[in-house]
C-alpha cells in the first residue's frame, strides 16, 4: 500500500504566465449572489459523456433514489451512472435511431439516498476509494486527457489536475461557488490523491484566487497561473506542467466535482447539489443557483429573460452546448447562458467601419477598446471558407503545437501525423478561441473531437 | 435596402435545390453574400464569432493596393506625355491612364470571376473571396502597353492553372498573380521586357527602359534619381513603380494585421544583405550599386508587400516565414545581378519560395515533432 501523503508543497514564488489567448468580455456575468432553486424537473442526458453507449436499469415509472442506478456504459460497464435525486422516472426521450437522450427524473421531495457508508478516504485502499465512487454515481465526474472520456477505473493516471478557476466568458466564480466547504474539498482532494502515485495538481489564478478552500488545502500541490482564457483549462496546465506523451492519462475534474467526492466519503451518499450561474446578456438578472445536477433549464430562467429570440447554451458561450427551454443542464456544466440568436442580414456588414462589432483582428477598431464589454449574438459573420489565412490561430492557442496543420492533418485523417503533432496533449475546448476568431469561419471543435475519436477508436 | 432584402428573399427559392436556376446557386450565393452579410448562426462549436470574414480580408488588401493603383495611373499619363515632351496637369495624365488601365482591369475581373463562379458552380462550393485580390494585382503588373487579349489569357492561365486545378482557393502552390506575370513573360518576351513597352504609346525617339533595364546593359549612370524612383515617376509595370504607394499600402497591411509583417521585414532583409555581399564583393558596376537601391528598383517592393504575403502560398509556419522572405529578398537580388536574361528576378524569386515554401514548414514542423518524440522518450526512461 502506498504512504499516505500529507505534505502539500505550495510554490507561490513561481507563477506560470500564459502570454497567449483572448478574454472576451460579455454582458451578462451573475451577480455574486447563491440563491436557492426550488426545481423538482432533473434529468440525466446520456449524450453528456463521450463514447458512452447506454444500457437502461430503470423504466418509466420507477421509484429512484439518489444513487440508484440508472444506466452502464455498454462498452465499459463498470462504469455507472446514477439518480442526481430522489422521485420517479417520468420519461425516457429518446431521439433519431432511438438515440437516448434525456431520462427525466420528477423529484418527490422526499430526498432520499442510497447509502454508500461515511468513511476517510485516509482509511481504505486505493481500490476501496474507486469502488465507494462507481457505485455511488460521482465516478463519471473525473475524466481523462486523451479524448476528455470518463476515466478507466482499473487505470492508473500519472497525475490529476484541478483547475481552480475558469477563464472562459462570464464563467462561474469558484471562489464564491466553493466558499465555506472546504472541509468537503479537503476530503475530496484526499480521495483524488488515492487514486494516483503522481501528483495532484490545484491550480489556482496568481492574483484572483483568494478563496482559503483553495490556497490552504493540504495533500496537493498547488500551482499558480495568471494569463487570459485558456489558462483556466486544465488542457493549458497539464500542457505546462506535466504534458502527456503517447500512451500517458491524466486524469481531471472540478472543483464542485470535488466537493461532491468530498460529501461522498464523509456523508456516505451522493449529494448531487451544484451551484450553477445564470449567465448572459439576455438575462434580466443574472445570478447564481443552488440546485442539483442536471437541472430544468425552464425552471432556472423562469420569467428572467429578455423578450427577443433567444439562444440557451448549458456551459459558456466557446463550449457549451445549445440546449431547448424543455431541456436540462449538461452534467458537466454549472453555467447556463443566454444570448441574442443572430438570424439576421446586414447590409454590405463587411465593407462598414464596425465600430461595435467584436473582433480580433485590426480590420475593426474593437482593438481600441480593450475593456468593452459586448453584447454578442450567435450571427457567424460570413460564410465557410477554405483556409487561407496563417498565423492566426497561434495568436490564441498557447501550446507548443502547430494548431492549423493538425486540423489538416484530423481533416485528411493522417493518424501518424495526429499523433506527431500532439494531438493527445489537446481537448476541443482548446480550440474553442481559434475557432472563435477564425476568418475561415471552419468548426475546428467539431473537426478537433472527429480526431481525437478516431485516435481513441484507432488505439483501443 | 429592405427592397433589396424583399427582392433577395423572393428570388432565393428559384436558386435552391430544386429551384429553377438551381445550376446557378453558387452564383446567387455570391451576389447576396455580398449585398449582405449571411443570417447564418453558428451550428456547432463556439456560438459566437468574430466579426472578421474572407471578404473584410481581402477587401483591406483592395485598399491597400488603392495608392499603388492610383499612382499607377497618373504615371501610366505622365510618361506617356512625358516621352513626347508635352506637360500637362494631373487630370488629363489621370485621364489618358485610367483610359488604358481601366480595361485591364475590367478584363482581368471579368475573365477571372467568370472562371471562378463556373468552379465554383460544378463544384457546389460558395465562391471564394480570394481573386478580389488577385484580379486587382494583376493589371498592376501588367506593362501598361499590355494587349488585353494578353491579360486575358494570362488571368485564365493563372486561373486555371495556378490555382484551379490545385484544388482551388488555399491550395494552390503558387501566387496566381505572379503566375499570370510568369506566364506572359515566358510565352510573350517581347511584349514583357526591353525598352519598348514600359510606356503607353511612347514617342519613337524616347528611351523607355527602366532602371533594372538600364542596369542590365551596364547604363548604371542612366538609372534615375533615388528621389525619382522611390517616387515612382519612373517607366514600369503599372502599379510597382512607386516605392512611397506601395509603403502606403504596407502600413495599411501591417496596422490591420492582414499582412505579414514578419514577411515584409525579411524579405528587405534578404534583400538588404545579398546588395550589402555584392558591394563587397564588387567584381561589376551592378554589383556595386547601394544594397537600398535595390528596394526601390522594379518590383522588389511591390513584391514585398503584396505578392510574397499571400498566405496561402507562403510558408504557413512563423518561423518558416523568416526563412521564407529573407531568401525571397536575397534570390532576388541574386538574380537580378547574376541572370541578364531576366532582370526582374523578384518574380522569379517569389515563384521559387513559393514552391519552396512547404519544405520549409516541413523542416519547421519536423523540429516540433522531434522535441515532442524527445519528451516522450525521457517520460520513458524515468
Amino acid at each position: 500500500m502506498q504512504l499516505i501523503k500529507t505534505c502539500t508543497q505550495v510554490d507561490m514564488s513561481t507563477v506560470t504566465k500564459i502570454r497567449k489567448g483572448l478574454n472576451i468580455n460579455l454582458i451578462g456575468e451573475a451577480e455574486k449572489v447563491i440563491k436557492e432553486l426550488k426545481s423538482d424537473h432533473f434529468a440525466v442526458k446520456p449524450t453528456d459523456f463521450i463514447g458512452v453507449f447506454p444500457k437502461m436499469l430503470v423504466k418509466e415509472g420507477d421509484t429512484v433514489k439518489t444513487g440508484t442506478p440508472l444506466f452502464i456504459d455498454k462498452n465499459r460497464e463498470n462504469i455507472i451512472f446514477t439518480a442526481p435525486v430522489s422521485g420517479v422516472i417520468r420519461e425516457i426521450k429518446r431521439g433519431a435511431k432511438r438515440l437516448l437522450l434525456e431520462i427525466k427524473i420528477d423529484a418527490d421531495g422526499k430526498d432520499e439516498y442510497v447509502d454508500f457508508k461515511a468513511e476517510q478516504p485516509s482509511s481504505l485502499s486505493r481500490e476501496q476509494v474507486i469502488e465507494k465512487m462507481r457505485l455511488s454515481g460521482v465516478w463519471p465526474l473525473i475524466r481523462q486527457r486523451p479524448y476528455s472520456v470518463i476515466a478507466d477505473p482499473l487505470a492508473e493516471p500519472k497525475s490529476i489536475f484541478i483547475s481552480t478557476f475558469d477563464t472562459s466568458p462570464l464563467a462561474p466564480d469558484n471562489d464564491l461557488i466553493l466558499h465555506g466547504q472546504g472541509e468537503d474539498f479537503q476530503t475530496g482532494l484526499d480521495a483524488l490523491a488515492k487514486l494516483t502515485k503522481g501528483k495532484v495538481h490545484l491550480n489556482i489564478e496568481a492574483e484572483t484566487t483568494h478563496s482559503k478552500v483553495f490556497t490552504n488545502s493540504k495533500n496537493v500541490q498547488i500551482n499558480q497561473f495568471s494569463g487570459p482564457h485558456p489558462t483556466g483549462n486544465v488542457g493549458v496546465q497539464i500542457n505546462r506542467l506535466d504534458p502527456i506523451n503517447k500512451g500517458e492519462v491524466v486524469w481531471y475534474c472540478y472543483p464542485q466535482d470535488v466537493v461532491t467526492i468530498g460529501k461522498l466519503f464523509r456523508k456516505g451518499h451522493y449529494d448531487a447539489t451544484r451551484v450553477v450561474a445564470l449567465t448572459g446578456s439576455e438575462v434580466l438578472s443574472p445570478v447564481y443557483f443552488r440546485t442539483r445536477t442536471g437541472v430544468a433549464v425552464e425552471d432556472l430562467v423562469k420569467k428572467n429573460t429578455t423578450d427577443v429570440k433567444k439562444r440557451y447554451i448549458s456551459g459558456n458561450v466557446l463550449t457549451g452546448k445549445q440546449v431547448e427551454l424543455d431541456s436540462y443542464l449538461g452534467f458537466y456544466h454549472n453555467q447556463l447562458t443566454v444570448i441574442p440568436e443572430g438570424d439576421y442580414y446586414e447590409f454590405l456588414g463587411w465593407g462598414m467601419p464596425g465600430l461595435k462589432k467584436f473582433s480580433v483582428s485590426r480590420s475593426f477598431p474593437a482593438f481600441l477598446f480593450r475593456n468593452r464589454k459586448y453584447r454578442l449574438d450567435t450571427n457567424l459573420h460570413g460564410g465557410d471558407r477554405a483556409l487561407v489565412m496563417t498565423g492566426q490561430y497561434e495568436k490564441v492557442f498557447p501550446f507548443d503545437i502547430y494548431p492549423m496543420q493538425l486540423i489538416k492533418a484530423i481533416m485528411v485523417e493522417d493518424i501518424d501525423l495526429m499523433e506527431n503533432l500532439g494531438i493527445y496533449e489537446v481537448d476541443e475546448e482548446d480550440f474553442a478561441l481559434c475557432e472563435v476568431i477564425d476568418t475561415s469561419k471552419t468548426n475546428i471543435q467539431e473537426i478537433v473531437r472527429k480526431g481525437l475519436d478516431l485516435m481513441r477508436k484507432e488505439m483501443s | 435596402m429592405k427592397l433589396l432584402r424583399d427582392f433577395l428573399d423572393k428570388q432565393k427559392p428559384h436558386f435552391v435545390k430544386g429551384g429553377r436556376f438551381e445550376k446557378l446557386h453558387s452564383t446567387f450565393d455570391a451576389f447576396e453574400t455580398f449585398l449582405f452579410v449571411p443570417n447564418k448562426v453558428t451550428s456547432s462549436g463556439a456560438h459566437i464569432r468574430d466579426a472578421i470574414d474572407m471578404k473584410r480580408t481581402m477587401i483591406i488588401v483592395v485598399v491597400a493596393l488603392l495608392p499603388a493603383l492610383i499612382f499607377g495611373i497618373w504615371n501610366v499619363g505622365y510618361q506617356h506625355y512625358l516621352s513626347q515632351g508635352l506637360a500637362y496637369d494631373f487630370w488629363p495624365m489621370f485621364g489618358f491612364g485610367l483610359m488604358k488601365v481601366l480595361p485591364i482591369i475590367i478584363v482581368s475581373y471579368v475573365v477571372g470571376l467568370g472562371i471562378e463562379f463556373a468552379f465554383a458552380q460544378v463544384r457546389h462550393h460558395e465562391v471564394n473571396e480570394g481573386f478580389l485580390v488577385s484580379g486587382m494585382l494583376i493589371p498592376l503588373v501588367m506593362p501598361p502597353d499590355v494587349p488585353l487579349w494578353m491579360v486575358a489569357i494570362a488571368t485564365a492561365f493563372a486561373v486555371i492553372i495556378g490555382k484551379e486545378v490545385f484544388g482551388g482557393t488555399g491550395m494552390n502552390i503558387l501566387n496566381p498573380a505572379l503566375t499570370a506575370r510568369a506566364f506572359l513573360f515566358f510565352a510573350y518576351p517581347s511584349e514583357m521586357s526591353g525598352d519598348l513597352v514600359w510606356i503607353a504609346e511612347k514617342a519613337d525617339a524616347y528611351s523607355g527602359a527602366t532602371p533594372l533595364g538600364h542596369l542590365l546593359v551596364g547604363e548604371v549612370d542612366k538609372i534615375p534619381s533615388d528621389w525619382a524612383m522611390f517616387l515612382g515617376t519612373i517607366p514600369g509595370s503599372i502599379g510597382e513603380t512607386s516605392t512611397l504607394a506601395i509603403l502606403l499600402g504596407a502600413i495599411i497591411l501591417i496596422a490591420t494585421g492582414v499582412g505579414s509583417a514578419r514577411i515584409m521585414f525579411s524579405v528587405v532583409a534578404g534583400g538588404l544583405v545579398m546588395g550589402w555581399l555584392f558591394n563587397l564583393w564588387g567584381a561589376n558596376d551592378y554589383m556595386n550599386i547601394p544594397a537600398y537601391q535595390h528596394l526601390i528598383m522594379g518590383g522588389f517592393a511591390f513584391g514585398t508587400v503584396f505578392m510574397a504575403t499571400d498566405p496561402v502560398s507562403a510558408s504557413q509556419t512563423g518561423i518558416g516565414k523568416y526563412y521564407y522572405g529573407f531568401l525571397i529578398g536575397m534570390i532576388a537580388v541574386l538574380i537580378r545581378v547574376f541572370n541578364p536574361a531576366y532582370p526582374e528576378g523578384m518574380m522569379l524569386a517569389i515563384l521559387l519560395m513559393n514552391v519552396f515554401a512547404p519544405l520549409i514548414d516541413h523542416y519547421v514542423i519536423q523540429s516540433n515533432i522531434k522535441k515532442r518524440l524527445k519528451r516522450a522518450k525521457v517520460a520513458v526512461k524515468a
